[in-house]
């Protein structure tokens, strides 16, 4: 689904992250931690092509990135989801036409797809803030409705960038199930985070694993997680 | 991005909710309305110029170049025979459809002007004037001068040559000025429209992420300010043809006395050009939004 072969990727002249080597297979979950500034944002934009490795190879559903063409990575895209730690929204469309960008983006009947909007808003609790513009909304609230609009278009893959640094425990809880929940829907899930205790509250529901990144490589997580 | 008919299909067709990703925005909205506005205003003087100047070119071309004048410059007692000899002469010319004397009513009004309604003609050298109409084929002016100068000393052939050619070159310099200010126009416009849609298009660059970040295709995003600034410019053009045309209109109407300029105007087929001028404009703001927006883009990741 998305592989990542012997991959570098250097910026302002250093190697920010060096051989890397990753799979993720439909279904699975993980986690991938590391200190700030160790690469994890750089990394989650490799995997859907935000960004090109200056060595290696990235698959992407079986296409290598160079590959790809603007309106490939478009597509590629739209089969993954992506949550960042600051959401970005368009300000002046209210929360429920900011769910629903990817259809109109991607020229779906906006209308037809009104029935998935509602149970969609409603998973993620945001029913009453629908019609809210994003400036109203709480941080838990942006992050389900980031997450609401990564996964409208029903994408294979979720990615998660610190999808909890800008709220609580609680709201960081709900925003867990969530994202177990869709593991559990068949979708694979990764997750960057430095935050330990998420990763402990999660293996107790699913079957995670957990990766490191240190010294610019990627390393799976031992026992003490 | 791939040009041509589907982006021009999409453009017109719309689509409500892809109108609504760019926010609205005042400044750019109100140049783009205003720059196509003056540029159609000026684009309609220019049109009404040059089509002005086109007709008056081949009015004085196909007017002078069927007449000529024959002078009989002679002493008083020899003018009236001189006269009817070359009249004789212009007969049997071939290529001249008719051939006649001026009266003296006709030589005094050609005079009025410069020397009133009073004059008395023999008070004057003035010579007596013979209009010459020629037919479709045209007549050999050269041999007609060789013959004249034999049987007529006092004739003098003016075929209007040297009046015509620079009139006839003025006119269609003029016409071509017209045409270039057009062209010049069309292109401000796409300068002005381009450095609109850059402005907006750096304005929205949250926008553009948050849109590519969500799977939207660079046309998608393209087509969302090319439509915007195409409509705009579309109808701003739209409304300065419109005050353009009250303003030709309001002109002195064209008359024998006033010369060139109140003839500047747009007659029977010629009114429905200016059309042309909102369309163009719409033209060039979707080439050169799309051109900018394209640029910007590619820049993206």
């Amino acid at each position: 689904m998305i592989e990542l072969e012997n991959v570098a990727y250097s910026y302002g002249g250093g190697e920010l992250l060096s051989d890397i080597t990753l799979k993720l297979a439909p279904g699975s979950f993980h986690f991938l931690t590391g200190p700030s500034g160790a690469g994890k944002t750089t990394l989650m934009k490799l995997c859907y092509g935000a960004l090109l490795p200056t060595a290696g190879h990235v698959r992407l559903f079986g296409a290598d990135v160079r590959g790809l063409g603007r309106d490939d990575i478009a597509m590629v895209r739209r089969r993954v989801g992506v949550v960042h730690q600051d959401v970005q929204f368009l300000d002046h469309l209210d929360v429920s036409e900011n769910v629903n960008l990817p259809l109109t983006a991607s020229g779906r009947n906006a209308e037809a797809a009104g029935g998935d909007l509602a149970e969609l808003m409603s998973w993620v609790g945001l029913t009453n803030r629908a019609n809210a513009l994003p400036p109203e909304l709480s941080g838990g609230e942006r992050q389900r409705a980031a997450l609401a609009r990564a996964v409208i278009m029903s994408p294979d893959v979720v990615l998660a960038d610190e999808p909890t640094g800008n709220i609580d425990w609680d709201m960081s809880q709900r925003l867990l199930r969530l994202l177990i929940e869709l593991n559990k829907m068949g979708k694979t899930v990764l997750i960057a985070t430095h935050d330990l205790s998420l990763i402990r509250a999660t293996k107790a529901h699913v079957q995670a694993r957990v990766l490191r990144i240190a010294n610019r490589r990627v390393q799976l997580a031992g026992a003490d997680l | 991005m791939k040009p041509g008919a589907g982006s021009l299909r999409a453009l017109l067709a719309g689509d409500r909710q892809a109108d609504r990703v760019v926010p609205p925005s005042g400044f750019t909205a109100q140049l783009t309305l205003f720059a196509a506005g003056a540029m159609a205003f000026l684009a309609v003087f220019a049109l009404a110029l040059s089509l002005a100047a086109g007709r008056l070119a081949e009015r004085w071309g196909s007017e002078l170049a069927r007449t000529a004048t024959v002078r009989i410059v002679a002493p008083l007692d020899q003018r009236a025979a001189q006269t009817e000899a070359a009249l004789r002469i212009l007969e049997t010319t071939r290529g001249v459809a008719t051939a006649r004397a001026l009266t003296d009513a006709e030589q005094q009004a050609l005079l009025a002007p410069w020397f009133g309604p009073d004059l008395a003609l023999d008070a004057l050298p003035v010579p007596r004037l013979i209009e010459v109409i020629e037919d479709s084929d045209g007549m050999d002016a050269a041999g007609l001068r060789l013959r004249l100068a034999a049987e007529v000393p006092g004739a003098v052939l003016d075929d209007h040559g040297r009046w015509r050619e620079p009139l006839v070159q003025a006119a269609s310099r003029l016409r071509l000025i017209g045409w270039v200010s057009i062209a010049l126009i069309a292109a401000a416009v796409a300068a002005m429209i381009t450095l609109a849609a850059q402005a907006a298009l750096a304005a929205n660059a949250q926008v553009i992420a948050v849109l590519r970040l969500v799977g939207a295709t660079d046309d998608y995003i393209a087509q969302a300010f090319v439509r915007r600034f195409t409509l705009r410019a579309l109808s701003g053009a739209a409304a300065g043809t419109v005050v353009g045309l009250i303003a030709v209109v309001l002109l002195p109407s064209a008359s024998e006395t006033g010369g060139f300029l109140t003839g500047l105007g747009f007659r029977g087929l010629h009114w429905l050009l200016p059309v042309l001028i909102p369309l163009l404009a719409g033209g060039v703001a979707f080439a050169a939004t799309r051109a900018a927006a394209r640029r910007t883009l590619r820049g993206l990741s």
